[in-house]
């Protein structure tokens, strides 16, 4: 088979691979290999893919009543995403200085709040934060840094700008997705291998345990870590047993550990207790310490705020760093970036209308067809209103929500997400592609070569969650210099 | 090595050991019930007897049939010690600990569950009982070997044996307490031959047949038939034998002073009986000892070892 590229239906987008019917300089050996395999070849490596992510046992699991814990595979793609490496120099710079700006506005927050003494951020948009704790003010965490594992949703419009969609700053996942679909793509592509050599991602375990590790309030050779998790039934499950396996330290659940009167954190073990040195809580901060926080947690451990702060337990991330994960301080990143480190921000915002400014809302409440508009603390696509595809009916009652509590609203206009050719059969179609990488900060600051792409497998469809019909991809970074 | 990790490694243990006791004992009766007549054959309710959950059963189920007992044992969810439900216990304490259970046994142990409860309807008719229990029995053996051949030998297999070896110590004094009290008066000498059958069957359940006649070479009776049951200590089967392979895996573990008195005393009472000169009521009396120490041997290991029970929220608020 040779596949027309001139038939692919990109027009109107930005595809990752294809311009004007044409392979895009970096991706030319790809496509040109793509073109030399039947059809049915394609078909067999995609089914070849699917066996391989099965026996590896990848999975996300879904919790029935009935049924118990189910395990489901994710869909993958197996046409690699590629990015040149000259681009993404400029991204990575710029998530680290974003990353860098957002803890020094967490750690301001929980102390002197300058940013709002000088008039940058608004005290109403923190006194309506649902992410602010109470509890962590005046705390200190190690080396300052409150995010030590961040995630950043990065999207391109159809003129090929990058833009950060959204920053998660509390527990974000995929990361063993991306560094399990490089074994794939190696498994069922090795040849691509010999055109291209992208930039290895699988040094993440070892540099996720060295961020850990730098955490320590005992310095030792191996302090011990270990990941808190909600249990089974956690849909990341498979992610958290993954990670420590990979990193070789204990997953844990809180039941397994105990504050002890000393206000050290201790695991129970056959041997009695064991001291632990630091968490990577993959379970939400209302719920580590039902003293601190929910009391009827069970999630988590009773006392684990007082050790925290006694400095006898590093956790990541450091509890109330959520505080940064809102839609709304999403919207005052730049300025953000300006105050703290007084410089321009060099991955730029989706352009967004802040609702509880008064002529932003007017605006919005006069284009609302053309605009996304998502409430602040919702993830995963809940209570967010479409413009363009929503009734009339739709938009007024949003008119009245957003009217009532505009603090709670922001608005963008609705982008035209970048694509990547995926296969269906042996068919290949562009579909729309997100981009997470992720950031890891202590003593020094890590991005992923590239990240996790999530792709839209319904035909026209913008939504890349796992939960609703999104799969993944691949991410090569080359050096185009290379070929 | 956590104390949840050890504690789901031992009940992973004692459940897949558990549905092959099961499956064995039900293989057994099948087989018994077609060489004794009719009027002297003691029917199903034994099976029942053996697992003590008469009251569950009773509440479920009308009369001790057939249908009725093999549909208990094997695939009624409702009942912790069905095969059905054994198997999936099994299935989910390995799921939280697959770091530590090689990815081989993982896909057995899987398998097994699938095919068990897939393949209900075949176990339930006649016909198809004696190839489903065979694919149960040798199911958990594979699993047994592949973690005995491919998993560190380190704290986690010691809990591994032990609990194996202590749900296989409580079955066997439960099996042999209530095959032996249904066995034919001893004066009803115009029955000799059939009582000879049943303690034939009383061995087979336990698959000791074979390994008796190698090890005490009288022909089968009571006596003998008792001691090889409960105090040998080269069949695995044996009572003993098991009782030591738990002492021995008690051995390497830290604190295990307490563990080790109650095993102690365990060994001591049963080793310290006369068990081919006990009349049956005293019999009964013994096996009822032996099943406390076990049950006091579980509570201490428990203890020792594993997660306490959660306190309830309210206490643990006190506290801070």
């Amino acid at each position: 088979m040779s596949i027309d590229w001139t038939a692919y239906p990109c027009a109107g987008f930005y595809d990752e691979l294809i311009e004007g019917g044409r392979a895009r300089p970096h991706a030319v050996n790809l496509v040109e290999h793509l073109g030399g395999l039947e059809g049915t070849e394609l078909a067999a490596r995609q089914e070849a893919a699917n066996l391989a992510i099965k026996e590896m046992g990848v999975t996300f699991t879904v919790y029935s009543e009935e049924g118990g814990a189910i395990d489901r595979t994710w869909p993958f793609d197996i046409i690699p995403r590629i990015i040149p490496k000259s681009g993404w120099d400029r991204v990575e710079a710029g998530l680290k200085q974003r990353v860098e700006a957002l803890n020094l506005f967490i750690d301001d927050l929980y102390h002197d709040q300058r940013i709002i003494a000088d008039g940058v951020f608004p005290a109403e948009v923190l006194a309506k934060s649902v992410n602010f704790r109470p509890q962590c003010v005046g705390v200190s965490p190690p080396l300052g840094v409150w995010a030590h594992i961040c995630g950043s949703d990065l999207v391109r419009d159809a003129d090929g700008t990058i833009y950060v969609l959204e920053d998660n700053l509390r527990v974000p996942s995929g990361v063993s997705y991306m560094l399990e679909n490089r074994l794939v793509t190696k498994r069922v592509f090795p040849e691509l291998f010999e055109d291209y050599a992208p930039l290895p991602v699988d040094d993440y375990p070892s540099q996720l345990f060295d961020t850990l590790a730098a955490l320590s309030p005992r310095p030792a050779d191996f302090p011990e870590v270990a990941v808190l998790t909600p249990g089974i039934y956690n849909s990341a499950y498979f992610e958290h047993a993954y990670l420590a396996q990979q990193m070789g330290c204990e997953l844990v659940e809180g039941r397994d550990l105990f504050v002890g009167d000393d206000d050290c954190v201790y695991k129970r073990t056959v041997d009695g207790p064991a001291r632990l040195d630091v968490i990577y809580r993959r379970v939400d901060d209302l719920f580590v310490d039902p003293e601190a926080f929910r009391p009827d947690s069970v999630l988590g451990v009773s006392g684990l705020m007082r050790a925290w702060k006694a400095g006898n337990i590093a956790i990541a991330n450091a509890p109330g760093s959520g505080v940064a994960d809102d839609k709304v301080v999403y919207a005052f990143v730049p300025e953000i970036i300006r105050y703290y480190l007084d410089q321009d921000p060099i991955i730029p915002n989706v352009p967004t209308y802040r609702c509880m400014e008064p002529e932003a809302l007017a605006y919005v409440l006069g284009h609302m067809e053309e605009l996304v508009v998502k409430p602040a603390n919702e993830s995963g696509g809940y209570g967010m209103l479409v413009g363009p595809a929503s009734t009339k009916a739709e938009r007024e009652t949003f008119a009245v929500l957003v009217q009532k509590d505009p603090r709670n609203y922001i608005a963008q206009p609705a982008l035209r997400l970048s694509t990547v050719p995926t296969l269906f059969g042996e068919r290949i179609e562009p579909r729309h592609v997100d981009l997470r990488p992720f950031i890891l900060s202590a003593d020094r600051v890590h991005v992923t070569m590239g990240g996790l792409t999530r792709v839209a497998l319904r035909k026209g469809s913008l939504v890349v969650n796992s939960s609703q019909g999104g799969g993944s991809k691949d991410t090569w970074i080359v050096e185009t210099e290379a070929r | 090595m956590l104390s949840r990790v050890a504690e789901t490694i031992y009940w992973f243990a004692r459940y897949l050991e558990r549905a092959e006791d099961t499956a064995r004992i039900v293989a057994v009766n099948a087989n018994l019930l077609l060489d004794l007549p009719r009027g002297v054959a003691p029917g199903w309710r034994p099976l029942v007897d053996i697992t003590g959950a008469n009251a569950l059963f009773e509440e479920h189920y009308k009369e001790y049939g057939e249908r009725q007992v093999v549909r208990f044992l094997l695939g009624d969810e409702r009942y912790p010690g069905s095969i059905l439900s054994a198997l999936s216990g099994a299935r989910e304490n390995c799921r939280t600990i697959r770091d530590v259970v090689p990815r081989e046994a993982w896909e057995q142990i899987n398998e097994l569950y699938l095919y068990a409860r897939d393949e209900l309807p075949t176990g339930l008719a006649k016909k198809g009982r004696h190839a489903y229990l065979k694919h149960v029995i040798l199911g958990v053996q594979t699993i047994m070997g592949l973690l005995g051949g491919t998993m560190l030998h380190d704290q986690g297999y010691l809990f591994l044996r032990i609990g194996r070896h202590l749900e296989r110590a409580d079955m066997v004094t439960r099996t042999v307490d209530v095959r032996s009290a249904n066995l034919l008066p001893a004066e009803a000498r115009e029955l000799g031959p059939f009582n000879t059958i049943q303690w034939v069957s009383v061995l087979k359940s336990l698959t000791a047949y074979q390994m008796y006649r190698r090890s005490e070479q009288v022909r089968v009776q009571r006596g003998p038939v008792l001691r090889f049951l409960f105090q040998n200590a080269q069949f695995p089967r044996a009572v003993h034998f098991c009782v030591e392979s738990v002492r021995k895996g008690l051995g390497p573990l830290p604190r295990n002073e307490a563990a080790l008195r109650v095993a102690g005393r365990l060994k001591r009472n049963l080793l310290g009986t006369k068990v081919e000169r006990l009349s049956q009521s005293e019999l009964h009396a013994f096996v009822d000892d032996l099943q406390l120490d076990i049950g006091d041997l579980h509570v201490e290991i428990a203890r020792t070892w594993f997660l306490p029970p959660p306190e309830p929220p309210a206490q643990s608020q006190q506290q801070g």
